[in-house]
């Protein structure tokens, strides 16, 4: 074990916060009827976002996907506004205008999610060349899915990545299924990692159920772009150990394979490589789980407090301009309407 | 005396503008060494270099969204499409990604789209097209399409100062057709506000782009016979200035709607309905609309000269609609 103990418990930490938070959302609040919209977690992926973006800097960037809540914990996201913005609360991270993880925040240079995927490759490529032309030691973490290299977007932002070297990480959460259809109706090739050689951009396939894996060679990758050395495309081969969403009873994926992958779960393989390492105790992992319950319940419970937003927000922050009359003038005709 | 073009205008404006603020940059197909498809952006590279002068492969979303992720951490990006055209191909990122920032997470994207509209040149189906109502029917864009050389280069300014993604339509017919005096010094022209280019007290003709031209031309002629056109240029689409509009209605009591656009869905529509929701009891006469057919714009000579709005068909329709 050469990272430090600091990182490694930090990064159980985030793993395991994230999965109770999405264990919360998925099997509580949606099924309780208090999540009215979309649910994707990212059950089993949780090595990827945690053991890469816990490596960036303040200035660096961030735009996860919809499986990388631990991404958001580590920028500062507060678990109280993923439950508050999850059950469309004022409070939480898009007042109510947006749902599941579509959560953005550029205080914290957290891009905000799309549903079109591979929207922020080349968004990811536009923020890296800003770093460039403004000298900036920067670096930006892309994430997306196996389903999203399919798209013209994702090839487009790395063609562009590659030609303007961008210090951009491009990391791809391999979880063999693009909603139900795995990765050989997807592409003809067995790895996506190899694509990044068409662009001219090194592209490397790692354990993505590995944190420590997942940190090194982000480690690596990052330091390449600081230095000017380009983009690299990281496929992180993993699984996703639920639905697409809440809503799916994933009958399509074979028993077997959710076997063969729970014995892979990136949590209990950390958690037991550093107890059999002696880096942490008995008593520290049993004190970890408590403070993840105590923090989720208070968040929970503070955001099931919060206030939904008033109907009229609807009309508001469509424009820098707050004068700009049409959806105020819309909204006015509308509720004179009959009275 | 020094006549400006109209594609003079916008360069200068663009230049003005980067020389003002070094987050300005342009990004796009061969805007770099060749200087535009229509060399609006002709010596810039080596004015302001390579790094804010940037040639990229054929890739109008990843241009876009390229554009949005450095306006997202302070850039000032202006992305040509070589042919407005081709602006089809980003749809999505200026539509979903662009225009929705704001309203999802507060997040401002203050970029500047800008590419040649507009037929005329026979440029056949891809590169003539009017493609403006897509986005006027996206809440969180604005959308402008200037007339002069004047507004063209108070408008694009005004474009990359703005907080918000504004979308530039400039009509490549008047390039170099159209030109004027400028005045020294600063030019802004304010988005959301139309301009009457011509006061008159009987019929108002509405309109934007290259129109505004051939309603002016309609004007001249019609007042040998005592009937005075007021021409109102849009300027803006999105934010339309409704004021505007319904002053120079409730003038003059008779409205000619005039686009390049094709017809269902145009903009015309639109203001169709606000002037009969705001401003019927003023009206004498039906709302008359002259538009392109709803076809796509042809490349033969004899077709294209079908498919365009002429002069005489603003005559036409203002006499008829005078009789009223």
């Amino acid at each position: 074990m050469d990272l430090n103990k600091k990182t490694l418990l930090d990064m159980l930490y985030f793993m395991k916060l994230t999965r109770e938070i999405e264990n919360r959302i998925e099997r509580k609040l949606y099924r309780q009827g208090k999540i009215v919209g979309g649910v994707y977690v990212g059950r089993g992926q949780e090595a990827i976002a945690v053991g890469s973006s816990i490596l960036l800097e303040k200035n660096d960037s961030i735009c996860p996907s919809h499986r990388d809540m631990g991404a958001f914990l580590i920028r500062g996201i507060t678990p109280r506004e993923i439950f508050a913005h999850y059950m469309g609360r004022k409070t939480g991270a898009s007042k109510g205008k947006d749902g599941n993880l579509h959560i953005g925040d550029m205080r914290r240079n957290i891009v905000a999610f799309v549903s079109m995927l591979a929207d922020t490759v080349p968004v990811a490529a536009g923020i890296g060349m800003a770093y460039k032309m403004r000298k900036q030691k920067n670096v930006v973490l892309c994430y997306f899915g196996d389903g999203a290299t399919s798209r013209g977007d994702w090839h487009e932002g790395m063609n562009l990545a590659a030609v303007q070297k961008v210090p951009v990480v491009y990391l791809c959460n391999n979880n063999l299924y693009a909603y139900s259809t795995p990765l050989d109706k997807q592409m003809a090739i067995k790895e996506i990692s190899i694509r990044a050689a068409s662009y001219g951009m090194p592209g490397v396939t790692i354990d993505g159920n590995d944190v420590i894996e997942v940190y090194k060679a982000t480690q690596k990758a990052i330091e390449a772009a600081r230095q000017g050395a380009g983009p690299t495309l990281i496929e992180c081969r993993t699984f996703r150990m639920t639905g697409h969403s809440a809503h799916d009873d994933m009958k399509y994926v074979p028993k077997e394979l959710f076997e063969e992958w729970e014995k892979k779960d990136p949590i209990l393989r950390l958690e037991t490589s550093l107890l059999n390492n002696n880096v942490v105790t008995e008593e520290e992992v049993k004190k970890l789980a408590t403070r993840i319950t105590q923090e989720t319940d208070k968040a929970l419970q503070q955001a099931e407090n919060d206030p939904f937003p008033a109907p009229r927000e609807v009309l508001e922050g469509v424009y820098a301009d707050q004068t700009i009359a049409a959806p105020l003038a819309f909204a006015d005709a509308f509720f004179s309407r009959g009275k | 005396m020094t006549q400006t073009t109209y594609l003079e205008a916008i360069r200068q404006g663009i230049w003005e503008e980067m020389e003002r603020d070094s987050n300005v940059f342009l990004l796009g197909e061969d805007v770099g060494v060749y200087g535009g498809a229509f060399k609006v952006t002709e010596g810039m590279l080596e004015h302001f270099g390579s790094d804010r002068v940037v040639d990229t492969p054929i890739s109008e979303s990843g241009i876009v969204g390229a554009a949005i992720g450095a306006a997202l951490v302070g850039m000032r990006p202006i992305a040509e499409m070589q042919f407005a055209d081709f602006i089809s191909c980003a749809f999505d990122q200026i539509t979903n990604f662009a225009a929705k920032c704001r309203y999802r997470w507060g997040a401002g994207v203050p970029l500047v789209i800008r590419g040649p509209s507009g037929g005329g040149i026979h440029g056949g189906p891809f590169h003539s097209q009017n493609p403006e109502m897509y986005f006027v029917h996206t809440p969180g864009l604005k959308v402008v399409a200037p007339s002069t050389a004047y507004d063209a280069k108070g408008l694009i300014k005004s474009a990359i100062r703005d907080e918000d993604p504004v979308i530039y339509f400039e009509h490549k017919f008047l390039y170099r057709r159209v030109k004027e005096e400028l005045p020294e010094g600063e030019i802004l022209v304010p988005i959301g506000k139309a301009d009457v280019k011509r006061t008159g007290k009987d019929i108002s003709v509405i309109t934007y782009g290259a129109m505004v031209h051939l309603a002016l031309e309609a004007a001249s002629i019609l007042e040998k016979e005592g009937l005075e056109l007021e021409i109102v240029d849009l300027r803006t689409l999105l934010p339309l200035d409704k004021e505007r509009i319904l002053e120079s209605v409730k003038k003059t009591n008779k409205v000619i709607l005039l686009h390049e656009d094709t017809r269902t869905g145009g903009i015309s529509g639109e203001i169709a309905a606000i002037i009969t929701e705001e401003a019927f009891e003023y009206l004498d006469g039906p709302i008359m609309r002259i538009t392109a057919p709803d076809t796509p714009i042809p490349y033969s000579p004899p077709l294209e000269e079908f498919f365009l709005p002429k002069t005489r068909d603003i005559v036409g329709v203002a006499r008829q609609l005078a009789a009223y």
